[in-house]
């Protein structure tokens, strides 16, 4: 046996040492220094969740406010505000509910914020109630008039326009303009207080146009088609859409 | 010490390094089981875009829940503006929460139609970002979530170039990859993500496909279902519904 290794040249005795240091060092390293969760996916899951899970919590969620605030929880479920959650106008508030008398969550006294949902916007869908900010009561805050938690308007929207502005916009520039929304809706004044339970009429039927722009209406200035044979299959609306009248 | 103890004690060594790397993975498990069961849940969210309003309260929220960059560039989730005009000319841009403009101002008759489209990490069931990881930093739960270990991830951006969604951005001060997590670390605690917290409109909604009662049952009853891109067979779980054939 030793006489092996003396018959060994040195520098290949030198090789293997650096290359056994080599491998021991590896050893080390992938022992004792890398942590776990770098050598098996497993661990790195876990960690990585744990991780995850640490994190802090800065919206404490809708259920909890009511715990300590019984007024605004209660008028808010009633009114026009009821899917909103207080943090999407307090804020985040997880600190306040950890400790309510230090940490005060900020109240949005200003125009502007309400503007965030309710300024007009051609792209927001029809129904939802919008308001022109530079028009609507300019100056003064929303919340002189409106109580943030059921904002409920003090007098009944007068125009359709409150939260259809965007087909009374598009109508004001059709042939249409000067025929009122309620010629063709009849619209129940209990629609503007609750518009999904009470629905506004729609027409129905070919006639209901025929009205003004059959042959044979006495109307002045009306165009008029021979309804027997224009379109004959369809209802009007299919081919004219009568707020905006362009041909589409 | 001649050779016959050392590796003695080097086995020694090595096998007790393995026995407690076992045991220290082990406990992980069964501290986060103690609470809450991965295998148990599998999560998912629906978005009606005829029911968004376009406030960004999601954006903001996601930011200061999860510690985004405040300035625009990078998002965790956000809101698209799509206008499509009469002569078919597509235009989408992304939101400004920090301010009330609503955009471009439109004249309503070029307008064929227009509209909101919030988006986020689609949280694939097949993530083509799991698939390009070099380095395997990101990875898909039990519960159906995609996640990244930042303390793996090597900030390459592979993944942000391969999310068909660009949900994906790199953040400023870590330097690796970011993006959402469903807020997990609500989830696991029985909150809500934050942007569902906050949607006035609850045109989000949050469910679990695996509980017996969830929203996401209904939405996905009730409505016809469109995902993102699915040409390219990433399986989202996040579910549209009302949404366009130019949204992409
Ligand atoms: C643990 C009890 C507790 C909980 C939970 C709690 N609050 Fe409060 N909150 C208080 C108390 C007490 C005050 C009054 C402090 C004072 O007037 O000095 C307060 C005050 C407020 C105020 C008024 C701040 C001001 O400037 O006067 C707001 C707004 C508010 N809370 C919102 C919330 C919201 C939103 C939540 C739910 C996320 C919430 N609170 C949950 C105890 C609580
Ligand atoms: C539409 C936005 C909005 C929502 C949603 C909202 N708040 Fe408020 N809240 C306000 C504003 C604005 C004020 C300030 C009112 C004022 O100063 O007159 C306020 C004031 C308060 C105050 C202080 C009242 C006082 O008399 O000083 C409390 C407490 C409060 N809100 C709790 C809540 C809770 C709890 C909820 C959820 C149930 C909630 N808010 C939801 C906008 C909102
Ligand atoms: C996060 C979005 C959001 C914010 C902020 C917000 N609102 Fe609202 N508001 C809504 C929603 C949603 C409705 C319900 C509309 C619906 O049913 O489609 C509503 C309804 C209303 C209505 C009822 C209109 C009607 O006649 O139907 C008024 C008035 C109103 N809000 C005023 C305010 C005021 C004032 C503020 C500021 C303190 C405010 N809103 C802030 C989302 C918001
Ligand atoms: C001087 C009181 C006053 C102020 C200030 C005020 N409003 Fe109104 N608001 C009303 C009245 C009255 C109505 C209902 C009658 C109408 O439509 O003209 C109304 C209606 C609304 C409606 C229902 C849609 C509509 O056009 O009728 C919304 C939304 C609304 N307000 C939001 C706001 C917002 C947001 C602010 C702040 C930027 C605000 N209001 C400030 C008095 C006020
Ligand atoms: C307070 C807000 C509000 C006001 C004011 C309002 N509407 Fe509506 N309207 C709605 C909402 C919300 C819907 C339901 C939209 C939806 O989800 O399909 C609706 C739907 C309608 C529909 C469609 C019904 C259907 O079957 O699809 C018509 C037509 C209509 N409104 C006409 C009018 C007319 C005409 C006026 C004015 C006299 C008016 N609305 C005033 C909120 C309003
Ligand atoms: C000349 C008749 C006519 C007038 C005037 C009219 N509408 Fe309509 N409206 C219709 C018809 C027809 C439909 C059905 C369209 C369809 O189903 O394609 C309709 C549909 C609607 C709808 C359902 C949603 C949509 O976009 O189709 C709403 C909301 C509505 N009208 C509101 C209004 C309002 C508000 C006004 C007044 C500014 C108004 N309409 C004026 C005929 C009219
Ligand atoms: C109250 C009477 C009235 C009713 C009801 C009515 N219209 Fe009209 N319509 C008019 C008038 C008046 C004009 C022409 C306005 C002008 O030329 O300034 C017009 C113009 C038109 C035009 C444009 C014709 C052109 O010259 O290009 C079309 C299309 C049209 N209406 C379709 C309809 C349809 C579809 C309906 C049913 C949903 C309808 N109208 C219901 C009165 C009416
Ligand atoms: C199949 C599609 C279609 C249907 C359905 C249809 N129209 Fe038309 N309409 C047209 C076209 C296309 C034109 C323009 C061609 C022309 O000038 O002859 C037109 C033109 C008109 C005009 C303008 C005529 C003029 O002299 O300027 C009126 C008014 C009109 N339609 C009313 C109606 C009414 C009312 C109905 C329902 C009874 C109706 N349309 C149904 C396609 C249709």
């Amino acid at each position: 046996m030793k006489d092996f290794f003396k018959k060994l040249p040195e520098q290949a005795v030198r090789v293997v040492t650096v290359f056994i240091g080599l491998v021991l060092i590896l050893l080390v390293v992938w022992r004792f220094i890398l942590p776990p969760e770098l050598k098996d996916h497993d661990l790195q899951i876990t960690a990585t969740v744990e991780r995850e899970v640490a994190k802090e919590i800065k919206y404490a969620g809708a259920q909890i406010c009511g715990q300590c605030h019984e007024k605004e929880p209660e008028i808010k479920k009633v009114g026009y505000h009821r899917d909103l959650s207080c943090e999407s106008c307090h804020g985040a508030a997880q600190k306040h509910v950890e400790n309510p008398t230090e940490v005060k969550p900020t109240s949005p006294k200003k125009r502007d914020y309400c503007s965030y949902c309710h300024k007009y916007n051609s792209s927001r869908p029809t129904g939802f109630p919008q308001i022109n900010p530079d028009r609507h009561n300019p100056r003064k805050p929303c919340i002189t008039c409106h109580n943030p938690h059921n904002p409920k308007p003090p007098t009944t929207p007068r125009s359709c326009a409150a939260c259809h502005a965007q087909i009374e916009r598009a109508k004001a520039a059709s042939y249409h303009a000067l025929i009122a929304c309620a010629v063709c809706h009849t619209t129940p004044e209990k629609h503007k207080v609750s518009p999904r339970t009470v629905i506004p009429t729609k027409p129905d039927k070919r006639e209901f146009c025929g009205k003004c722009h059959d042959k044979g209406s006495s109307r002045k200035g009306v165009p008029t088609v021979d309804m027997a044979a224009h379109g004959e299959k369809y209802v009007c609306w299919q081919c004219h859409y009568p707020h905006t009248l362009g041909g589409i | 010490m001649d050779r016959r103890d050392f590796l003695k004690h080097f086995c020694w060594v090595i096998s007790s390094g393995g026995v407690l790397g076992g045991v220290s993975a082990d406990a992980w498990a069964r501290m986060l089981n103690k609470t809450y069961d991965t295998t148990k849940h599998y999560y998912g969210m629906g978005i009606d875009i005829d029911k968004c309003i376009g406030c960004g309260r999601c954006m903001e929220a996601c930011k200061t829940e999860n510690d985004v960059p405040a300035v625009p560039y990078y998002f965790r989730t956000w809101v698209e503006r799509y206008v499509i005009k009469t002569d078919r000319t597509v235009s989408v841009n992304t939101i400004n929460m920090e301010s009330d403009e609503p955009g471009d101002v439109l004249v309503e008759k070029d307008v064929l139609r227009s509209f909101f489209v919030p988006k986020l990490c689609n949280q694939c069931d097949h993530p083509p970002c799991v698939q390009v990881c070099p380095v395997g930093a990101t990875f898909k739960t039990d519960d159906g979530v995609i996640l990244v270990d930042s303390k793996r991830c090597i900030g390459c951006r592979y993944c942000i170039q391969a999310c068909p969604y660009g949900a994906r951005y790199l953040h400023p001060e870590t330097r690796v990859a970011d993006k959402c997590t469903f807020c997990y670390h609500r989830l696991v605690k029985g909150l809500l993500p934050v942007c569902v917290e906050v949607c006035p409109k609850q045109a989000r909604v949050f469910g679990d496909m695996k509980s017996i009662a969830s929203p996401l049952g209904r939405f996905t009853r009730m409505n016809k279902i469109h995902v993102l891109k699915p040409s390219l067979n990433t399986d989202p779980k996040v579910y549209y519904a009302n949404l366009d054939g130019e949204v992409n």
